[in-house]
Order: structure tokens, then C-alpha cells, then sequence
């Protein structure tokens, strides 16, 4: 087991530091063959040459690939300078860099914006899995009943309804018009009911979205677990339904949902990219669009290794998680 | 010989002349006073709807069982001998969700007390403790996430207001008494980490642990090895002789009940063939459809090259079931009888050959015992 | 071969949201109510609610960021709007409404600059009284100090060059923090003989330096409190307010500078206590926000969204204003590639373009703009109605007649096929370049979309080789104005000595010596009259040409709050209201 997580941890090592470089290379490479300098994003509207070259010496984009890229992690070890005859601006570690429009450095704008995507995607979790989960039940459990095919449409909708609408929707209703609820984001240190208050909708919005693929999965899911040979047994030992469906059905759902779950975390930063767009959450999903639009390249690469250790870790805890759950799993 | 008052609009084989044999034979019609014997089935009818229509899985089934005895019900898949187990275990409607529930009627009588019309939930405190099963395949049959220590417990604990430790004292046992080496150490093994054999003797050790007075065992030697099948047929009447319960094993091999079973039964479409003492339908069997199944019995005396003598054709539809005699289009005798009375008309089980032997064919006594002595039995 | 865009489907949720919204709202409402606003176009007629009142917080929404709040690095409009409240400049734009914006007036001068040396050297005075927000004189070696630091290319990036092209063509000055003088003051070109005189000294007349020098890039900044790059989080205040707190992308808020005076700024009325700008990501939530009350201005004042914009016409008609930008829409025709080197080829697409179509695509006459006629807006001096090729005699619409009479000229009777450029995440570009696809095809000319991204376009567009390899004919774009002069918005887009390799802006490669003098000729002029009268002539031959086919001048609806007083759209912020005027009742 230890050996087993010692390898895992170095392979997620290794993982992030490709994630890494081919990020970089994305970001200050590619670019470069097309004939996008990133120096010239960063010079602004008029780009004289000279502006240009300063820019690059002064982000070191004139060295060869891997030396800048070597500059770039050991920014995040150890921290780094930029320089520019007296300016000079000392980046810390874990230094990513200084953002091209704000001149902030990205690492506090990382770790501002993670908390607002943390809660956002705790919250919406945690509903999408009770709300998904519970319905997905009743439905397999009331089989063709109107129940199940009213939450299987509602499902329906939720999967292919963008969040653009059911949340404009229901911030149109519930904030606007009946202004029932607040939106204004207040961190959960600072003001822990306006922190709640202000993600009710957002939580809900993006739950609705994945709630509905779960409902349909645990549906189908439990469809085939109560045919199985072992629920029957669980019958014939005299357990009362309510045992059955509790302790044995449902101990079986919980290896899909895991699978889809583990794939769905990794892609939750697109949710969460619209729903925080879509509510004014300053997150991580917020701050990747800002600086896509921007053009802010090491405001987006930082967000893009931030997802990244994100999903690896999300992955690396799955997989744990797994044989948890499943006996037969044996790690190693 | 007592006059038979079939149910209405039930065209039952159910209702047959009482002749005093042990375990199976005079069975009282559904709605008669409660029956003396253990168990007494009476004119059991399961039928599923289904798109297609209704599937009759068991139209019409009456046995009885006596404390002590075994009875072997004997079939071809399909033919009904599973769903009657679970009409009796009442697994049937527990747990059917939806709209379409299995329809069951008929009596199904356990210790003077008749399940069918009983509350639910007592039949449900029943289950495991007054009647269990055992599964064909112990692998699936047993909870993957759940050791077999847990599985056992909970099995216990459902019946008897006892502490965990006591419960595990309980399993271990058991699994000791079922010839699991280790008990200490395997109640805590999962399923997957036990061989076939030694998951199936968990499963009867879980059958057991409540001491139950019926058990019903569904191809309990299936899923296994040759070499294992007998050890398991060998625990499960050593464990009948020492518990004392009542044993009905269900298989469509007749070789598994030779040696075990008082009394067999033959299930052919939902009905029952043939029934009685086990030596008498095994060596003076009165229906076409179980000399087919003695001709596809396996035996050790014979060449493997052409060792079978299969039942032709397959198990017959139970939405439409065939006319007259159920068995008619793979029946090599069909034509014996005359006027196509095969085809018109369904055979009654009748006694047949005295001692609570009973058949359902159309052919004479005379005729069936021809045929069988003169043509089957030397084949065999 | 319509695709539907990602923001196509957004924009149409967003148009179903707005339906609902707008009858839930009022229970279907009765049109052509004004609600509580000034009245609709009240500030584009005029000044809308002038008041004197003093006090509350003025408050802005926006979705983009400022690019900076170091007055050097800033060149979106809004954010050169908005510097006015804590950067000061020798001199401004005047706060009066409409074109009358675009005059000069002194701020921390005593007057516009004197001009000597033929056209070469501007001397300026400062007024008395003038203080930075720790108490402390601005002097001229602050305002040096502040326009030396457009040189520190690296470090301050971002803002318009236009100051460093004119003093220092040849870039001989490295910026203040490479400056090897003891006070950092190195420059050349701009002297300091006393705390009060600053004197500029060009290497070549340009009619339009005054002009550059109103851009916030001629800010003054004060040595000792200049942090460089992170100048941008805390810029030091020389006007009536001060940074009180700001955080990127979240929000920003202004409080009053106690050692501003009033006394010495002739346009900064300061009505406000405060100021704040609240950043959302989310265009709809701020039309809601603004309908609501609960913000005073779009602070970029790109237009409302079609869902906000629909019930705030239907129902607060009084709060909106239809204003007109300095920007034009149009295609540039790439002269070099064949067949638009022949002028006839050029115009059978002008007389083959249904510009109605593609006013539509923009917003119709409302929120996308009034067809154009000529590349030069009505902001800018020299603009007049030329109209050589009939546009709005026949009310933009397509005249095919002459369009294949055209063609035959071109020696194309039967038409041909070329290629369009247009920036896929401008979407409007790529549906206007479709618009124009569909009018084109029924005069035979064939044209094909290429949507490329906008963030590529300087490696595109901008390089005259590319354009020419890959055959693109036409280029779907759009411009407007970095100074309301002639050279401000069209030297770069037309005059031939500003063909560059990459980065180009003269897509047409239009390189006409008779224009190229008009320019010449009216650098020279300090007049900006005289001068408006050659970038006319200028004008009438870019359009004789045919080499540019502008079809919108912009428009957008903006909405005023009804706490707003002092408003006014100001041509010298592309018609967006002029910030610093603004007041609000409490």
C-alpha cells in the first residue's frame, strides 16, 4: 500500500511536470511558429520593435526553450527576478509569473481565486451526488411510475440545458425578480451566511447540470444491481427492503458513480468557468476566462497547472478511493 | 380416492387422489382445511406479464413435504422448478417494484401456516430463518463488497437480538461445521478470495445459521467442479440427517437427486409430469419426458462418445403453451394414443403404478410400461 | 454553410431570459414609456440633469478589466476616460458635449502650448496650486519624469508610443530606469529650465502634438513614488481622487484627494465622494444590475446586450442614450491581391454590397450604427457626407446593374471569387462577412469566409505577405480613432510609409503619393481647421480609390442611471459620457 502510493505520488510528479512544460510550450512556443510572440502580447497595441525586444529580454523570451522553461520552474521552487535597469521585481515562490495585464503576480491570484472554485465545486458535489443519487433510486425503484418519468425528463433537461440558461434563468427569478437570494460573493471567512447565501444558486445551477447525469446513472445502475443474484440472497436471509436497498443495492452503486465522478471532477473547471461567469464568482473558472480574453499568458498557465494538479490529485484519490470501496481492488 | 374439486376456470394437474405416501402424493385442493404435512403447495400458479403477454412460469403445482424428507424437483430450464422455489421463499413480491408484478395464486402451506395470503412482512421473518436457499452460483449469490463473516452475521443478526461478537461466534461455526478450514481466519476473507467449492459451503453454512426447518437448495452443485459436486451433495445430507429439515433440491440433472432425494418430482412447461417415490420414477418411470432425462443422464459405465440420449427439440413457450399435452411436439410417442388426443387434450396426473406414483400422460399403463422396457431401458 | 456560434446560442438563451424577464417585469408593459430617466438621448442633445450637487458615490459596473491603471500603460478608452479622475495632463479634452470635446484646454497649464521654432518646440507653464496627493507641487520634472517612462518599453507597456515617435524618432533614450543621470531626467527632447516650464522640442513638426500630449501617457509622475511595473495597482494621484483600494478583476474604489484644489483645475468639477467600479463577468447580470439601479454606467460603454437593451427601450426609454462612437466598420480591399489591384473589381463589390444587410448584422441603425459613406467618422475634422458611390442614395442597398457594369470594366463579366478575413471571436465580424457572402453572390462574385482568431491577426492581416499568399482579397475589420484628428485615425490605415512587415495596419497597401502629402501637409498645420480641410480632400480620395468599403458608423445604446446628473456624451471619449463631469443625487 505504501510502496503503492510512493509510486503513485512520484508518477503524479512526473505527470505535472509534463503537464508543465507542454503547457509552456503551448502557451510560448507554439505561438511562436505561428507568429503570435508573446512578447507582442504583451507590448500592447503599438508594437515597435525595440518594445519588443525589451519585453524579451526582460521575460527572457530570447533564451533557448529549455532554459526558459528551466527559469520557469525554478520560478516555482525557489522564486525569480525580473528586471529592467532599476525596476526590478522580485516573484516568490511558488512565483508563476506576473500577470501580463495586471502586473500582479499570479500565485495570490491563484490561491484567491482556488477557495471561490473549491466552494463552488464542494457545494455543487455534494448536492448533484444526494440530489442525483436519491433520485436515481426512487426512479429505479418506481420504475415507470410517472415519479420516474417526470425525474427522467427533468433529468434530461438538466444534461442538455446550458448553465448559460438554467442560470440567467434562475438568476433572473430568484435574485432579480423575487429577490429572494443575494449573489454578491463574500468569502466564507469573511461572512460565512452571505458565503452560503451566495452560492444557493450557483451550487444548484451547476449540480442541476451533473445531478441529472447521475440520476440517470444510478438509475440504470440499480436497475441491473436489484437483478443481481446477491440481492436476492440478501432477501432470502429475511432483511427487511429498506436494508436491502440501503446496505446492499446501494453499496454497489458507488463504484460507477465513483468512475464518473472521477471524470467529472477533471472537467469541472468548465462548469465552473460558466457558472462563475454566469454568477460573478471571482474563481479560478472566472479568472481562466479573463485571462483568455486577455491574452494573459501566465495568468492562463497558471490556471491551467493549478487544474492540473487538480485532476491529478482528484484521479489519485479515486483510485484510492476505489478500493475503498470494492474489495476485489487490490492496489499495486 | 377422494372426489377432486378442481379450482374454477384453473385447469390444474393440483388435484390427485390421495394414496397416503410419505412425502409426496394426496394433496388436499386449494381451499381445504390446513393440511397436516410440513409443507403442502396447492395448485401454485405464477404468471408474469410481460409485453409479449403472459409468461405461466407455474401453472398450476401441488406437492407436499414431510420434516426429515428430501424432495428432488427435476426440470429442464424454463421449466418452472426455479420460480417455484422462490413462490415458496415469497421472493417473488418482495422487492417487485414498478407495475409489473409477478401474479400468484394458489396455497403454499409451511408448518399449519399459509404464506400466499400472509402479511408480507411475516412471511419476510420467515425467510432465513424458517426456510432458506441456497443459490446456484455462490459467486454472485454472495455480496462482493461484504466479507462472508458479515454476509453470515447479518443473516443471524436479521433472526436473533445478539450482540456482533456472539453472531461472529455463531458464523465461524457454522463455517467450521460446513468444513471450512481456518474459520477463524476465512470469516474474514471477501468472497472473491474463496475457491467455487468452498463458497458454496459458506453459502449453506449462511443457509443454515438460523437453523431453518426447510431448505431449498437451486442447483446447489451447478456452478462447481465434478470432483467438488459430490462433497457438496455429501455436506448437504450430512447436514439434513443432523438438522433434521426438510430438503428440496432443484436441478435439471437427474444424477444429483439419485442418491439424495425420498421423492422426485418432474417439471415439464410450468406442470408437473411426474412425481413419487424417487426409486419408482427412477426405475419405472411413467412419462416419455423423464425417460429423456434418464437418457441424458450422465453416467460413469458409459462411453463419452455416446453417452446421451437427449430430450429432442427445446423447452416449450410458457406464453403459448402447446396444446393437449404440453410435451406432444418433442415426444417421440405422441402418436399412441389415439383420436390426436395428445394434441386436444391435456393429460391429468394420474396414479400410475401404485405408491403414491403419479403421471400426466395420455398413453395406457400398459403401453408406457411396453415402451419403457422394451425400448428405453435396454438403451440406458 | 451558417454555423451557429457558441455565442450565438448564449446570446439566444440570453434573448429568451430577456423575454421572460421583461414580461414578468411588467406584465406585458406599455411601450414608449420613458420611466424616470432625463429622457431618451438627453445626453447626447445636451447635458443631461446639469447639476453642482456635491456628494454620494458614483458608481460603475464593467466586465473587462482596465488594461492598466498606470495613466502611461493605458489605451483601452474607458480606462482614459476614467484616469481623468486621478492623472492630469499639461492639457485635456474640453468637458463640453459632442465634438466640442475634441478642443484642447489647458489643465495643469496655463495655457495650450506656446509654439515656436517653426512648429517644433512647445513650451508650457503650470499653474499655481497644483499638488499631487501628498500635499507636495507637481513640477515640470514630474510631467518629463511621467513621459519619460513611455520610453522603459518593458516596463510600461501597453500605452500608445505616439510622444516617443515624435521626440525621440530614433529611440536614442532608454527609459528612466536605464537612465544613467542622476535624476533620471535624460531625456533630450524635453527640457526643464525652472519648476514651472516644460519645453518640448520635436524632431519634426506634427501639427497634432498637442493632441498626444492629452493622451494619459502625458501624465506627470513623481520620481520617488514610481514602483514601476506595479505602478499600475497604486497610481499616484495628481487629480481629484486617489486609489482608495483596488483589485483586479473584482473592484476598484476612488475616494476624494483633500489635497486636490479646486482652484486649480478649470474641468474637474468633482462631484462625487467617491467613486467605484465593480467588476462582473457577466453581461446580462450587469444590464439587470443597471435596470435595477443598483450601478450608474457601463463604464466601457460597449452597448447593452440585445436582451437588456430591448426592455430597457421598451421601459426606460428615459434612461437611454443612443451614442455615437468614433469607430467605423468597414472591409479594407487588399490592393496587391488579385483582382483588387484593378479599382473596378473594387467598386463592383461596393455596388454589390447590400449594406443594409450588414447593418443589420451589427445591430441595425440603433445599436449597430448609421451606414457609412467615407472612412472619416463625424467626430473627426474633415468629415463630411461624401458619398461617390451612392450609398445612401439608394438606401443601402445593393445596385447590380452597376455592380456587373463593374465587373466588365474589371474584365471579369463573369464575376470571380476571392476570400474574406474576419476575427472569429468577434462574431459580428464573421456574421457581417457572411452577410456580405450572400449579397455578393448575386452579382457572381464568389466569396469565401475565412475566420482566423483575433489574437493571430497582427501575424495575418498585419503581414502584407501572408495577405498575398494566401489570396485573402478582403479583410472584415473595424477602427477607431487614438486622437479625433486625421492622422489619428487614418495615417496608420492608409498612408503608404506606414506599410509594415508585421503589425500592419494598411491592409488595402494603399501607398498613393497625393495622399501621403495631404499628410505631409497637414503635420505641418497647427490650425486644426486647416488641417480638417486637407484630411477632407484626403478623405474624398481614399473613397475615389475605392481601396477601403466602410459601411458602419458605430453606435451603441447606453444607459444612464437616473441618480446620474452632469451627463454628456463626449466625441473625445468615443462618445462615451465624460467621467470626470459626473455627479450623482444621493
Amino acid at each position: 500500500m505504501l510502496a503503492y502510493l510512493i509510486r503513485r505520488l512520484f508518477a503524479v510528479v512526473v505527470m505535472l511536470l509534463v503537464v508543465t512544460l507542454t503547457t509552456f510550450a503551448i502557451f510560448f512556443v507554439i505561438p511562436k511558429w505561428a507568429g503570435a510572440d508573446p512578447a507582442l502580447l504583451f507590448v500592447g497595441k503599438q508594437a515597435d520593435p525595440a518594445a519588443i525586444e525589451g519585453i524579451r529580454q526582460k521575460l527572457s523570451l530570447g533564451d533557448p526553450v529549455l532554459v526558459q522553461f528551466w527559469h520557469f520552474v525554478q520560478g516555482l521552487f525557489v522564486g525569480r527576478d525580473y528586471a529592467s535597469g532599476t525596476d526590478v521585481t522580485h516573484c516568490p515562490a511558488p512565483c508563476f509569473g506576473y500577470s501580463f495585464r495586471t502586473e500582479q503576480a499570479v500565485w495570490p491570484q491563484l490561491t484567491d481565486a482556488m477557495p471561490v472554485t473549491l466552494s463552488l465545486a464542494a457545494g455543487a458535489c455534494l448536492l448533484w451526488l444526494v440530489g442525483g443519487i436519491t433520485t436515481g433510486v426512487v426512479s429505479a425503484l418506481r420504475r415507470g411510475t410517472l415519479w420516474d418519468r417526470s425525474a427522467m425528463t427533468v433529468a434530461l433537461a438538466g444534461v442538455s440545458l446550458p448553465i448559460y440558461f438554467t442560470g440567467l434563468l434562475s438568476l433572473a427569478i430568484f435574485s432579480y425578480s423575487l429577490k429572494w437570494v443575494n449573489v454578491d460573493y463574500k468569502g466564507l471567512g469573511d461572512d460565512p451566511a452571505m458565503w452560503f447565501e451566495s452560492l444557493i444558486l450557483p451550487w444548484i445551477t451547476l449540480a442541476f447540470l451533473y445531478a441529472a447525469m447521475y440520476a440517470r446513472l444510478t438509475r440504470a445502475t440499480m436497475l441491473e444491481i436489484m437483478g443481481e443474484d446477491y440481492i436476492r440472497t440478501a432477501r432470502a436471509k429475511g432483511l427487511r427492503e429498506r436494508v436491502v436497498i440501503g446496505r446492499h443495492a446501494m453499496r454497489s452503486t458507488w463504484t460507477p458513480v465513483l468512475t464518473l465522478l472521477g471524470l467529472d471532477l477533471g472537467a469541472l473547471l468548465g462548469g465552473a468557468v460558466l457558472t462563475e461567469t454566469t454568477y460573478n464568482l471571482p474563481g479560478l473558472g472566472r479568472l481562466a476566462v479573463n485571462a483568455i480574453t486577455e491574452k494573459d499568458l501566465p495568468v492562463i498557465l497558471g490556471v491551467t497547472l493549478i487544474a492540473a494538479v487538480f485532476i491529478v490529485i482528484a484521479n489519485l484519490v479515486v483510485d484510492l478511493l476505489y478500493a475503498v470501496i470494492d474489495p476485489r481492488v487490490r492496489l499495486g | 380416492m377422494t372426489d377432486l374439486t378442481k379450482p374454477s376456470g384453473q385447469p390444474g394437474n393440483g388435484d390427485l387422489p390421495a394414496t397416503g405416501t410419505a412425502a409426496v402424493g394426496e394433496v388436499a385442493a386449494a381451499g381445504s382445511p390446513a393440511p397436516t404435512a410440513f409443507l403442502e403447495v396447492r395448485d401454485l400458479h405464477v404468471h408474469f406479464p410481460t409485453d409479449d403477454g403472459l409468461v405461466k412460469s407455474v401453472d398450476g403445482l401441488s406437492f407436499r413435504l414431510e420434516k426429515g424428507k428430501t424432495l428432488g424437483i427435476v426440470g429442464e430450464s424454463g421449466s418452472g422448478k426455479s420460480v417455484t422455489s422462490l413462490g415458496i421463499m415469497g421472493l417473488h413480491t418482495a422487492g417487485q417494484y414498478g407495475r409489473r408484478k409477478a401474479r400468484i395464486s394458489g396455497e403454499i402451506w409451511l408448518n399449519g401456516q399459509e404464506l400466499l395470503g400472509a402479511d408480507p412482512d411475516e412471511v419476510r421473518k420467515l425467510r432465513g430463518r424458517e426456510m432458506s436457499m441456497i443459490f446456484q452460483d455462490p459467486l454472485s449469490a454472495l455480496h462482493p463488497y461484504y466479507t462472508i463473516g458479515r454476509q453470515i452475521i447479518e443473516a443471524y443478526r436479521v433472526h436473533h437480538e445478539v450482540t456482533k461478537g456472539v453472531a461472529r461466534k455463531r458464523a465461524i461455526e457454522l463455517l467450521d461445521r460446513v468444513g471450512i478450514p481456518q474459520p477463524d481466519k476465512r470469516v474474514d476473507s471477501y468472497p472473491h478470495e474463496f475457491s467455487g467449492g468452498m463458497r458454496q459451503r459458506a453459502m449453506i453454512a449462511m443457509a443454515l445459521v438460523n437453523n431453518p426447518e426447510l431448505l431449498i437448495a437451486d442447483e446447489p452443485t451447478t456452478a462447481l467442479d465434478v470432483t467438488v459436486q459430490a462433497q457438496i451433495l455429501d455436506l448437504i445430507r450430512d447436514l439434513q440427517k443432523e438438522f433434521g429439515s426438510a430438503v428440496i433440491i432443484i436441478t435439471h440433472d437427474l444424477g444429483v437427486v439419485a442418491e439424495l432425494a425420498d421423492d422426485l418430482l418432474v417439471m415439464y412447461g410450468g406442470r408437473c409430469v411426474e412425481r413419487g417415490p424417487a426409486e419408482k420414477v427412477f426405475y419405472e418411470p411413467q412419462h416419455p419426458y423423464t425417460w429423456g432425462l434418464l437418457g441424458s443422464m450422465p453416467r460413469i459405465d458409459r462411453d463419452q462418445t455416446e453417452r446421451l440420449i437427449p430430450v429432442k427439440g427445446s423447452p416449450p413457450s410458457l406464453i403459448n403453451v402447446p396444446s393437449g399435452c404440453a410435451f406432444h411436439p418433442r415426444c417421440p410417442y405422441a402418436e399412441v394414443p389415439k383420436d390426436n388426443i395428445t394434441r386436444t387434450e391435456r393429460p391429468e396426473l394420474t396414479e400410475a403404478g401404485g405408491g403414491g406414483h403419479f403421471s400426466a400422460c395420455h398413453m395406457t399403463q400398459e403401453e408406457r410400461t411396453r415402451i419403457w422396457t422394451e425400448e428405453i431401458a435396454p438403451k440406458l | 454553410m451558417k454555423r451557429l456560434s457558441r455565442s450565438r446560442r448564449i446570446a439566444g438563451a440570453a434573448a429568451v431570459v430577456g423575454a421572460l424577464l421583461a414580461t414578468a417585469a411588467c406584465g406585458g408593459g406599455d411601450s414608449g414609456d420613458e420611466g424616470s430617466g432625463a429622457g431618451f438621448n438627453a445626453a447626447v442633445k445636451g447635458v443631461a440633469a446639469k447639476s453642482a450637487k456635491k456628494g454620494g458615490t458614483l458608481k460603475f459596473i464593467n466586465k473587462q478589466e482596465f488594461d492598466s491603471l498606470d495613466p502611461q500603460r493605458q489605451y483601452y478608452g474607458f480606462a482614459w476616460d476614467f484616469s481623468r479622475f486621478y492623472a492630469r495632463q499639461l492639457i485635456s479634452y474640453t468637458p463640453k458635449p459632442g465634438n466640442a470635446a475634441n478642443e484642447l484646454m489647458p489643465d495643469l497649464a496655463t495655457s495650450t502650448g506656446k509654439i515656436t521654432n517653426g512648429g517644433k518646440t512647445y513650451t508650457y507653464t503650470l499653474r499655481d496650486g497644483i499638488t499631487w496627493e501628498d500635499g507636495s507641487p507637481i513640477t515640470s520634472k514630474d510631467v518629463k519624469y511621467g513621459i519619460e517612462r513611455i520610453w522603459a518599453k518593458d516596463v510600461v507597456s501597453g500605452g500608445p508610443g505616439y510622444l516617443r515617435q515624435v521626440l525621440d524618432p530614433k529611440g536614442e533614450y532608454k527609459g528612466p530606469y536605464k537612465d544613467k543621470s542622476k535624476d533620471k531626467l535624460g531625456l533630450k527632447a524635453i527640457e526643464t529650465p525652472n519648476d514651472k516650464t516644460v519645453v518640448f522640442n520635436l524632431a519634426k513638426p506634427n501639427g497634432d502634438f498637442e493632441q498626444m500630449l492629452a493622451m494619459p501617457t502625458g501624465s506627470p509622475v513623481k520620481a520617488d513614488k514610481d514602483t514601476g511595473a506595479k505602478y499600475t495597482n497604486r497610481p499616484f494621484s495628481s487629480g481629484p481622487y486617489k486609489v482608495q483600494s483596488y483589485t483586479p478583476g473584482k473592484s476598484l474604489s476612488l475616494v476624494r484627494n483633500s489635497n486636490w484644489k479646486k482652484a486649480s483645475d478649470p474641468i474637474r468639477p468633482a462631484l462625487p465622494d467617491k467613486v467605484s467600479v465593480t467588476f462582473n463577468s457577466n453581461l446580462e447580470a450587469i444590464d439587470r444590475l443597471l435596470i435595477k439601479g443598483d450601478y450608474d454606467v457601463f463604464l466601457s460603454a460597449t452597448g447593452m446586450t440585445p436582451s437588456g437593451r430591448n426592455e430597457a427601450l421598451k421601459q426606460h426609454k428615459g434612461n437611454v442614450d443612443n451614442i455615437t462612437t468614433s469607430f467605423v466598420r468597414y472591409v479594407d480591399f487588399t490592393t496587391k491581391v488579385k483582382p483588387f489591384n484593378n479599382i473596378h473589381c473594387r467598386k463592383a463589390v461596393i455596388y454589390g454590397t447590400d449594406y443594409k444587410s450588414l447593418q443589420t448584422t451589427r445591430g441595425g441603425p440603433q445599436a449597430g450604427g448609421d451606414l457609412a459613406t467615407n472612412m472619416l467618422p463625424k467626430s473627426v475634422k474633415g468629415a463630411d457626407n461624401y458619398d461617390p458611390y451612392g450609398i445612401l442614395k439608394r438606401g443601402g442597398k445593393p445596385d447590380a446593374a452597376k455592380a456587373k457594369d463593374e465587373l466588365k470594366q474589371c474584365g471579369k463579366p463573369g464575376g470571380f471569387s476571392t476570400s474574406i478575413v474576419a476575427r472569429s471571436d468577434q462574431p459580428a465580424e464573421v456574421e457581417a462577412a457572411e452577410a456580405l457572402q450572400a449579397s455578393l453572390k448575386k452579382v457572381g462574385i464568389g466569396l469565401n469566409v475565412e475566420p482566423i482568431q483575433g489574437s493571430t491577426s497582427a501575424s495575418i492581416t498585419g503581414s502584407p505577405s501572408v495577405m498575398k499568399k494566401r489570396g485573402y482579397g478582403l479583410s472584415m475589420t473595424g477602427w477607431g480613432p487614438d486622437f479625433p484628428t486625421g492622422q489619428g485615425f487614418s495615417q496608420p490605415l492608409i498612408d503608404g510609409r506606414f506599410i509594415e512587415q508585421t503589425g500592419n495596419y494598411n491592409v488595402s497597401e494603399t501607398n498613393n503619393a497625393e495622399i501621403n502629402q495631404y499628410f505631409d501637409d497637414a503635420l505641418k498645420e497647427t490650425d486644426p481647421n486647416k488641417a480638417g480641410a486637407i484630411y477632407q480632400k484626403m478623405n474624398h480620395k481614399v473613397s475615389d480609390l475605392a481601396v477601403q468599403m466602410p459601411f458602419i458608423y458605430e453606435k451603441n445604446i447606453s444607459w444612464r442611471s437616473s441618480r446620474l446628473t452632469n451627463v454628456f456624451s463626449s466625441a473625445a471619449y468615443n462618445g462615451r459620457y465624460d467621467y470626470s463631469q459626473l455627479g450623482v443625487v444621493k
